[in-house]
């Protein structure tokens, strides 16, 4: 599979980082060159095997569903690019 | 000098009174003001809270208190949230933020007395092998080579391995999610710890790949690691993966030697392209093994070789999820756009660097509709492959003897024209991380140009105990004291 620049374009909005033209064409040959050395991957014979999702060998615990933290605005604002009293501002969404 | 001093020595020192708190962070915070200038280890440096702290455990020794750590200055990567001292990530899209938390594992460390010099420098996110990827400045290796050329330290946690080698701290914590505590051990000539997943807590630690990322310690000595590490473990139920099982006394593992072990060699991780001074080093390592009373055996990790192409499909994945957070609304760096799309756009393109960005989308574009059985679903059962090796293989022997990397220290600049080129420093330190097993690298000779070359053990899940006796076996043996050429007391 080789990615062309509109492809690229496609991911980068995706991953919602902006990517000028100019940039598409550089960035689709090197993430091609990535992708060709991951290929190698299809040599192995997986069939059967079950997908490993963590190295943690054991099973999740449980906690309550109870409220453990809270009543802190100002320090989870403290670090908010803007805001507006007790909330966190951004650009107009909804015209 | 106290900079000299091992870490246990300056604890030591401390209980007996020979220098005092004060004195022994000064010691350090003047080789920061002497040597971060060139090195760039540190990205903010925390002296006054240091000779706060110091004082502070000044006052708790006269006062009879012990603590394992009381009064013993580390430099802090940073990437562990700390509370009221910035916490950059090496990025500029977190360069204002100032957590209102404490990482778990830097809580553990000051509940145990220890100073804090200030936050290490380390490749952007953690994403690198050479720390040219912190958006504030590349980290300079201690050591040098004749031809006179930077060198890199490593990476990612590059400024903590520099800052231990050039004796600016006594010790630093480090995160491992591919290498990034070995390898950069390894190149700077010093001992460092990647426990199992699990052992230590990831709460606050800014995340990379949540089911790959492992905190840990480096230190100048392996009873150093074992001390620190001691300190940093602990359950945590604020991670849902943190183990709920006892900390060893890992320090006194480190006198077990390794009589009776068996000491696997895994035969796939010797390839023609290895250095002929690696590969004698390597038998070099086996023989004090066997001298010491262990038993080698050789085994077989047949899948080793595709361990590498598993995590850059993995970490980048878990990355593009993990860093989707860093939108310039709650926290960090915004740059305004005409609607909130271009602002998310334009915050992220700006605040990230070129390497963050490339695995954002490759972690995006594997995870995509069409493409997630193809790439994602397949490296996992790869993944099962890897562990299913090192299962076999603990069958067999106690713990293995590899190579740390396949090459020393690089110049800066080098390797930079080709990701996968800079991939491969991580090709013998990348499978325990997809196996969550414990990984220990070890000073143990330099190579034709005078720089430092580590050796790897490897142990079963939980058994940092054994990896500590192998290691320690290998430090007495290798003897290894060599110096770097920039280090505290040394004039520029």
């Amino acid at each position: 599979m080789s990615l062309d620049p509109a492809t690229v374009r496609r991911i980068a909005r995706l991953a919602r980082i902006h990517v000028e033209d100019a940039e598409a064409a550089q960035l689709a040959g090197e993430l091609n060159g990535i992708l060709a050395w991951i290929e190698q991957l299809n040599e192995v014979d997986v069939e059967g095997i079950d997908p490993l999702t963590g190295a943690a060998q054991m099973a999740m615990r449980l906690r309550p569903d109870v409220v453990t933290d809270g009543g802190i605005p100002e320090l989870v604002l403290g670090n908010a690019p803007d805001r507006a009293g007790a909330f966190y501002s951004v650009p107009k969404v909804v015209e | 000098m106290l900079n000299d001093l091992s870490l246990v020595e300056a604890r030591d020192g401390l209980r007996r009174r020979d220098f005092t708190a004060i004195e022994l962070t000064d010691a350090h915070l003047a080789a920061v003001a002497a040597l971060n200038p060139r090195l760039n280890a540190f990205i903010t440096v925390s002296a006054k809270a240091a000779r706060a702290q110091a004082a502070e455990a000044d006052a708790r020794l006269a006062a009879g208190e012990d603590r394992p750590l009381l009064g013993l200055p580390l430099a802090i990567k940073d990437l562990f949230c700390t509370e009221g001292v910035r916490t950059t990530a090496g990025s500029r899209i977190l360069e204002p933020f100032v957590p209102a938390y404490e990482s778990t594992v830097t809580a553990n460390l000051l509940r145990d007395g220890a100073v804090f010099l200030g936050k290490a420098n380390l490749d952007e996110f953690a994403m690198g092998s050479s720390n040219m990827t912190s958006a504030f400045g590349p980290v300079q290796n201690p050591w040098t080579r004749a031809d006179g050329a930077a060198l890199v330290p490593g990476g990612s946690s590059g400024g903590s391995c520099a800052a231990v080698a050039a004796r600016m701290a006594l010790g630093a914590t480090a995160t491992d999610t591919g290498g990034s505590i070995r390898q950069p051990a390894s190149f700077c000539g010093i001992v460092g710890m990647k426990p199992t997943y699990g052992r230590c807590s990831r709460w606050g630690i800014v995340a990379f790949a949540s089911s790959l990322d492992q905190a840990g310690p480096v230190a100048r000595t392996v009873e150093d690691c074992a001390v620190l590490l001691g300190s940093m473990a602990r359950f945590d139920p604020k991670d849902s993966t943190s183990a709920d099982r006892p900390v060893p006394d890992f320090a006194a593992a480190c006198r077990r030697g390794v009589q009776g072990l068996r000491i696997g060699v895994p035969r796939e991780y010797r390839n023609d392209n290895m250095p002929a001074e690696i590969e004698a080093l390597w038998q070099q390592g086996l023989a004090w093994l066997r001298d010491a009373g262990a038993e080698i055996v050789d085994v077989s990790l047949p899948h080793t070789k595709y361990g590498l192409a598993t995590y850059y499909i993995v970490a980048p994945a878990e990355a593009s999820s993990n860093l989707a957070r860093y939108d310039g609304v709650r926290f960090g760096r915004r740059v305004d756009g005409n609607d909130l799309l271009e602002m998310y756009e334009r915050t992220r393109a700006e605040g990230f660097g070129a390497e963050v960005r490339r695995r954002i989308m490759i972690g995006t574009y594997v995870l995509s509709a069409g493409y997630y059985d193809a790439y994602y679903l397949r490296a996992q059962k790869v993944r099962a492959l890897i562990l299913r090796d090192f299962t076999d293989a603990y069958a067999q022997v106690d713990a293995l003897l590899t190579p740390t990397t396949p090459s020393a220290a690089f110049a800066q600049g080098e390797k930079m024209d080709d990701p996968v080129a800079m991939y491969l420093n991580d090709i013998f330190t990348v499978p325990a991380n997809m196996a969550g097993v414990p990984g220990l690298s070890v000073p143990a000779g330099l190579n034709g140009q005078g720089l430092p070359l580590g050796l790897q053990v490897l142990g079963r899940p939980f058994d940092e105990e054994t990896v500590f006796a192998v290691g320690a076996v290998l430090e007495r043996a290798a003897a290894f004291h060599h110096l770097p050429a920039i280090r505290a007391g040394v004039p520029a």
